[in-house]
């Protein structure tokens, strides 16, 4: 038996769990991250638009604060965020890019003078001010008043990730690749490290910490066509759930991005749309501004995804053997614009499409992008049913983003959570001891050796790839944009006969070590009670909000629906979750209940909305002359680490 | 030595073109196995990469088949592996690209095999970091109030340290190297390349007597014998060459 001692175990060497593990390290303890792949080539890498964080430098972004921020956040989400994280957030984001500015990320600087820019696919001049010249420069993104979201050209979380990947090796952070957790540790209401499996021998090590965090992303892949990265498969939730104490979060809220190219189903940044490119049709007709008059293409990107499918089913894609699609048009950026901002976007339409974006348009449909859901955690980052288990980036449901998360918020989330999540791990290591018996880690190391065996015997019975297509399709055909009772039922009944069958797989390669199939056959059982937690939490949440919307139920009901689902997996021989439900509570609220802006208002109010925003009023009327610190305290406190309260400076306006 | 394993019964039904795959097959893990060539059919289909015809081996006629893809879009360099005798990404390869059908893949040389064609970059790479600290080294870096506005950057310094701090750490450049063959130890374009971004970012206070430590001999920046393999096969058309000579020349002048 082996076993490895550590303080901080991280599982995931993404954005997220690199900026735990730094923080744990300059905490002074011991940190260990486990990752499937070297660390610089994790999904963070795949960010290319940018990061938001209120600095307020461009032009376009003057006035621009933790407020504007805020506000964009809570609404993107449709109101299903945690408020109190979107403020933590919100305040951290500006010290997180700073932060990172002087560990090396190259963020693209404010030019002072006269620039051509297109909006509304229109040539106009902004004038960049002297006084903000060689600051961080940002542009603009769906969903927000303000140009937010910095960057560097179109290789933000590329440069990102290596800047932060190098720091964790300037602390000697050891970074141990082709390792899969594929169990926690856990006894009573306590975590205490994960059964990990060496993908390379097969060799199984117990890895015993003081705290262990998730950082694995999210799980596009429950899905046939994701613009994830192919290693994005939820394993991290999933061995969480199957504590059966660890409870998911909102599952079901599964965001499509609008542009990913046809048949791939790779992404072409938001960019693309924030630097002022526009959606065609088969006719060469731009069809947003007629869905959404005020913010076209800019919308948040739920929006521009249903515009998108509502469309193409009114006859207007372009037909093509892969489907329909519709048509990116970022021709009227120039070849200058794109080979220099939009390089990525250039190489993926070369390589992938043989065409130049310069004078073609680009094959483009909504496609699974991003999870909304994961690990519930409290503020601080910790798993809402073990204690030392936490969770960081799209893995966790910290909630940020609720229903929909807007573009630039999720490499920002993996930063600034990182950051926050990442002392309160440290001050966890510090507070607590290790208290498990080595018995309890055999239990758990022979259970899962027990398991391997049992598989790699099996001389006859289910194909693993052939099940995994079979959940894949579901996903896409029935638990996709527009979902409906019918068939997200039909769809349960589905998975959960295919998580029976998977009880039973079969190998053709029988070996323990390096055997790429028996990976996805370890995997796909998991990834099947992912999905089944996500069409379960589809069917009984009867509304629709933000990316989840339900042609039965088209309203947003923030009388029946203003909660988080919770689902818990209790027994390993359950087909399906409990679920259980977590009240958003309205009266805590800084910015009650509102309309969008997206289409006409049809949201089913709460009863206490009116009441809040009463008391809202009286306390503003109440504080004339408070400052707006002063007032958000007032409205809505809230926590952080000691280091990252202070306030924080703006060109042209200070503190203020 | 190789072996042939025929294409399943419906392959062959959509019309494409039948493409022959050599592949690279060794499982050091494996007691007994040999290195081997093995080839497999695929029936070609539109817009097919070499990472859609890798996952149909593996999924409908070889389980066993290693060989490592993450992000499939060219932005993280896993996949590296020599195609038809050079260097580059099995991911942003159409099949398209191969006039006759028939593609010899083999894993990159120069770094430790894990199985069939995939391979150890991830040590190597920390390695190269490692060696020549691929870090901001800044006396104030860590005493930076991050509460106030950043240092300002020159917009033009901002867009040239990204120019080169693209590369992806694939490995084709040392896959590709001359010299590295007759030199176990030398560092290599994707060494120098972070070298010269590092060396170009102001915020690195390093001295060019801090880079001569790291880069003043023949496994460092002399040893480059220019044969341009790494600008040649670098996926993401890096400018080695220059980079190199640049370096060469500031290096030359410091003793």
């Amino acid at each position: 038996m082996k076993i490895v001692y550590t303080d901080s175990l991280v599982i995931g060497a993404g954005l997220a769990g690199l900026r735990v593990a730094i923080a744990s390290r300059m905490r002074g303890q011991d940190t260990l991250i486990l990752s499937l792949i070297p660390s610089k080539r994790s999904h963070s890498a795949a960010a290319q638009g940018g990061m938001q964080a209120s600095l307020g430098a461009a032009t376009r972004g003057e006035g621009d604060n933790e407020d504007v921020h805020f506000a964009d956040t809570v609404k993107g989400s449709d109101w299903g965020c945690d408020q109190v994280v979107a403020r933590m957030f919100t305040h951290t984001a500006p010290k997180a890019i700073r932060q990172l500015a002087a560990w090396g990320v190259p963020w693209s600087r404010v030019r002072a003078g006269d620039h051509q820019v297109v909006v509304n696919a229109e040539r106009v001049t902004i004038r960049e001010r002297e006084e903000a010249h060689g600051l961080i420069m940002a542009r603009d993104f769906g969903g927000t008043k303000k140009w937010r979201t910095c960057y560097t050209a179109d290789g933000t979380g590329h440069s990102m990730l290596y800047a932060m990947g190098n720091k964790a090796i300037e602390l000697n952070i050891p970074v141990l690749e082709r390792q899969e957790a594929i169990a926690l540790i856990h006894n009573g209401d306590r975590c205490h490290g994960a059964i990990v499996r060496n993908l390379i021998t097969g060799e199984l090590v117990a890895y015993v910490a003081t705290a262990t965090t998730i950082a694995t992303g999210g799980y596009g892949h429950i899905y046939k066509v994701s613009t994830n990265a192919v290693i994005v498969e939820g394993m991290g939730a999933a061995i969480a759930l199957e504590t059966g104490r660890a409870p998911l979060g909102n599952m079901e809220a599964v965001q499509f991005h609008p542009t990913a190219i046809v048949p791939a189903g790779i992404l072409t940044t938001e960019g693309c749309r924030g630097d002022g490119g526009v959606l065609r049709d088969v006719d060469g007709y731009r069809f947003m501004p007629d869905y959404e008059p005020e913010k076209k293409e800019l919308a948040s990107r739920d929006v521009v995804s249903r515009r998108m499918t509502e469309h193409i089913r009114k006859g207007k894609g372009v037909p093509s053997r892969y489907g329909d699609h519709l048509w990116l048009d970022i021709t009227l950026l120039g070849k200058e614009h794109i080979e220099h901002n939009l390089r990525e976007v250039q190489e993926i339409c070369q390589y992938f499409l043989g065409i130049d974006p310069v004078k073609d348009f680009i094959p483009v449909r909504p496609t699974q992008h991003y999870s909304m859901g994961g690990v519930r955690t409290s503020r601080t980052g910790e798993s809402a049913g073990l204690r030392g288990l936490f969770a960081v980036g799209e893995a966790a449901c910290w909630d940020l983003h609720g229903f929909n998360r807007l573009g630039g918020n999720s490499v920002s989330e993996t930063a600034v959570s990182g950051m926050i999540v990442g002392e309160y791990v440290a001050d966890y290591c510090e507070g607590a001891t290790l208290d498990i018996s080595t018995g309890v880690i055999r239990g758990f190391l022979e259970r899962e050796d027990a398991y391997i065996g049992q598989l790699v015997n099996r001389s006859s019975g289910e194909h693993v790839y052939e099940l995994r297509d079979a959940m894949q399709q579901i996903m896409m055909e029935k638990v996709g944009i527009f979902r409906n009772g019918g068939q997200l039922q039909q769809a349960l009944d589905e998975l959960k006969a295919l998580l029976r069958r998977s009880q039973n797989l079969a190998l053709r390669n029988r070996i323990r070590s390096s055997n790429p199939e028996l990976v996805d056959a370890l995997r796909l059982p998991r990834m099947l009670k992912l999905a089944i937690c996500v069409t379960k939490g589809a069917l009984q949440r009867t509304e629709s909000r933000g990316a989840h919307t339900r042609e039965d139920y088209p309203e947003r009901n923030d009388r029946d629906w203003l909660k988080r689902t919770l689902a818990y997996w209790k027994n390993e021989t359950d087909e399906e979750p409990t679920l259980e439900y977590e009240d958003l509570d309205i009266m805590q609220m800084e910015l009650p209940p509102g309309f969008r802006g997206y289409g006409v208002d049809t949201a089913i109010p709460h009863s206490d909305t009116a009441r809040r925003q009463q008391q809202i009023d009286e306390i503003k009327k109440s504080m004339p002359d408070a400052d707006r610190y002063t007032l958000q305290t007032a409205l809505m406190p809230f926590e952080l680490p000691a280091k990252f309260r202070e306030k924080n400076e703006r060109i042209g306006v200070g503190y203020a | 030595m190789s072996e042939t394993v025929q294409s399943q019964a419906g392959l062959g039904r959509g019309g494409g073109r039948h493409l022959q795959l050599h592949i690279f097959r060794y499982n050091p893990q494996l007691p007994g196995d040999q290195p081997r060539m093995q080839t497999y059919e695929v029936e070609e289909r539109e817009g097919m990469t070499l990472f859609i015809a890798l996952n149909e081996i593996r999924e409908q006629q070889d389980p066993s088949l290693q060989f490592d893809f993450v992000c499939r879009a060219g932005i993280c360099g896993s996949c590296g592996m020599v195609i038809n005798g050079r260097p580059d990404l099995a991911c942003h390869t159409l099949t398209a690209k191969f006039p006759d059908g028939e593609i010899t893949l083999l894993p990159l040389p120069a770094f430790e095999l894990i199985g069939d064609l995939s391979v150890d970059t991830g040590k190597f790479m920390r390695a190269v970091s490692e060696r020549i600290e691929g870090w901001i080294h800044s006396a104030d870096a860590e005493g930076v109030d991050i509460n106030r506005l950043e240092a300002r950057m020159d917009p033009d310094l901002a867009e040239q340290i990204y120019e080169i701090d693209r590369c992806i750490e694939c490995g084709c450049c040392i896959s590709a190297c001359g010299t590295k063959r007759m030199r176990p130890d030398f560092l290599g374009a994707v060494g120098f390349i972070h070298v010269a971004r590092f060396h170009l970012d102001t915020r690195d206070q390093r001295s060019d007597d801090d880079w001569y430590e790291i880069l003043g001999d023949d496994d460092g920046i002399f040893g480059c014998m220019s044969l341009l393999g790494c600008e040649d096969n670098c996926p993401k058309n890096l400018p080695h060459q220059t980079q190199i000579a640049f370096l060469r020349r500031k290096m030359a002048l410091v003793r």
